[in-house]
């Protein structure tokens, strides 16, 4: 018998790298559609937001094509599964101080802030650095040790609540990698180009059943 | 704890992979396809891949040729070469690029940084440098070398950062394709006049030189090119002599 494939529909909001997240899905077998019709949202399986912009903008592009009602509908209201990468895991915070006070989704608790710098810190955060799994989350399924992961970013979520923390990084003071709360699951890093511990993180995304 | 990355920097022309020396004779060293592949094999830290004549050229971005080469890669690309606009950058994130490099049309107009920096993030915003030697000092050259500058390349990175720059690529043109190691001196000055990552360029010629431009340079990212395309040496042996050298690197 052959299974139908995942389907996961890739919010298209003008900004996010969405060739580069859709290609790793197309890897593991799941059926990616580059997307911002509500329709198609609603049909897909999986949702994942992708993330590469400012956190102010990202929220006008949503709000303008009216994502935002949409993902409330079928993430908080239906229960699908959710991932959002780098920024799509900060605007499920309350608020971001990303150029100006914005508003998140307000689906996990904190806020956006920017990385502290210091001696020897660079700012952005760029490059390959390890994660520490705090908890047991089926993200990382198959996971031992301290797998790295690839980061590129200026600010960081910082959660209210500690159990929403399923793995943290460390640079300059530790913080969110990711997380997840029931089937909101977001990574600061990006698994698309994390090579086989992206892709592995992919796929147990994908096969998360609830 | 962040690792130190050892990035292949790449050149295409004419939709064929070149190799320069000092931004000239073009030596043409493969197919792009082919050589994403190879370097997709060997799971490397990241790639940079610039379209060097297109500014010179006067024309956009050879699309489908950098949209062939991401396609087969699976690691953090850096895209650059001919980048004019803000719906430039967008579209090289879109065909698969991770990061974009602005480069000529920055000088031009610097406000360029900022603004693709306001709608992107200056996490995905990257600042090439091409650097040449001079009597009166170190200075920056636009259009794949060919224009001058007054603009110290300390100057151009500390301005440059504070608008919306989130990583500096730094290419020495005297020593680009020379594989006589990079230039320490402008290394040096840039990454201690920065808060932002630096991106070593030109000159490695053997796997010495990527561990002087990490400790002696003070480089968070090593760029290399003909060190690959020329020796023996892969980016995984680039990456174990590193690691025994003390530097914290990927083990892939």
């Amino acid at each position: 018998m052959t299974t139908r494939p995942i389907e996961v529909a890739l919010i298209d909001y003008g900004l996010g790298n969405l060739r580069s997240v859709a290609k790793m899905l197309a890897t593991i077998g799941a059926k990616a559609t580059i997307t911002s019709d509500p329709d198609v949202v609603r049909r897909a399986d999986k949702v994942v937001l992708p993330g590469v912009g400012a956190f102010p903008k990202a929220r006008a592009n949503l709000q303008e094509l009216n994502l935002i009602e949409v993902l409330e509908e079928v993430v908080i209201k239906r229960g699908k599964a959710y991932l959002g990468i780098c920024l799509g895991m900060q605007l499920l915070a309350t608020e971001s101080f990303e150029g100006e006070r914005t508003a998140g989704f307000g689906w996990i608790p904190g806020r956006v802030q920017a990385l502290a710098k210091g001696p020897g810190l660079r700012v952005p955060h760029m490059g390959w650095n390890d994660i520490s799994i705090k908890r047991k989350s089926e993200l990382f399924t198959d996971f031992h040790g301290r797998p790295t992961f690839y980061f590129t970013h200026t600010y960081n979520l910082l959660c209210e609540d500690q159990r929403d923390v399923v793995a943290t990084t460390n640079y300059g003071g530790s913080f969110a990698a990711a997380v997840q709360k029931d089937n909101i699951f977001g990574t600061q890093f990006h698994p698309e180009k994390s090579q086989t511990h992206g892709r592995i993180l992919m796929e147990n995304f994908c096969q998360w059943r609830g | 704890m962040l690792c130190t990355r050892i990035i292949p920097v790449l050149t295409i022309k004419d939709g064929r992979m070149i190799k320069t020396i000092q931004f000239d004779v073009y030596r043409d060293v493969g197919d792009p396809v082919t050589t994403a592949k190879y370097y997709d094999s060997q799971d490397v830290d990241e790639l940079v891949l610039l379209d060097i004549t297109a500014t010179q050229d006067g024309r956009d971005p050879d699309w489908r040729t950098l949209e062939a080469f991401a396609n087969e890669c699976m690691m953090p690309i850096t895209m650059g070469g001919g980048v004019r606009s803000v719906d430039h950058v967008r579209k090289m994130l879109r065909i698969g690029g991770d990061k974009v490099a602005l480069n000529s049309s920055a000088v031009e107009d610097p406000s360029l940084l900022a603004r693709a920096a306001g709608a992107f993030g200056a996490q995905c915003i990257v600042l090439a440098i091409d650097v040449r030697a001079t009597a009166s000092g170190y200075r920056v050259c636009t259009h794949g070398g060919e224009r001058a500058t007054n603009l110290s390349p300390v100057d151009w990175a500390v301005r440059a950062s504070e608008l919306g720059a989130g990583e500096i690529i730094l290419t020495s043109i005297d020593r680009d394709g020379t594989m006589a190691g990079y230039d320490l001196e402008l290394l040096k000055q840039v990454t201690s006049a920065v808060d932002v990552p630096v991106v070593a360029v030109g000159g490695v010629g053997t796997l010495h030189d990527i561990v002087d431009g990490f400790t002696q340079g003070g480089a968070h990212a090593l760029g290399c090119s003909s060190i690959f395309h020329f020796t023996d040496n892969k980016p995984v042996k680039a990456n174990a002599f590193a690691a025994v050298s003390g530097m914290h690197v990927r083990h892939v």
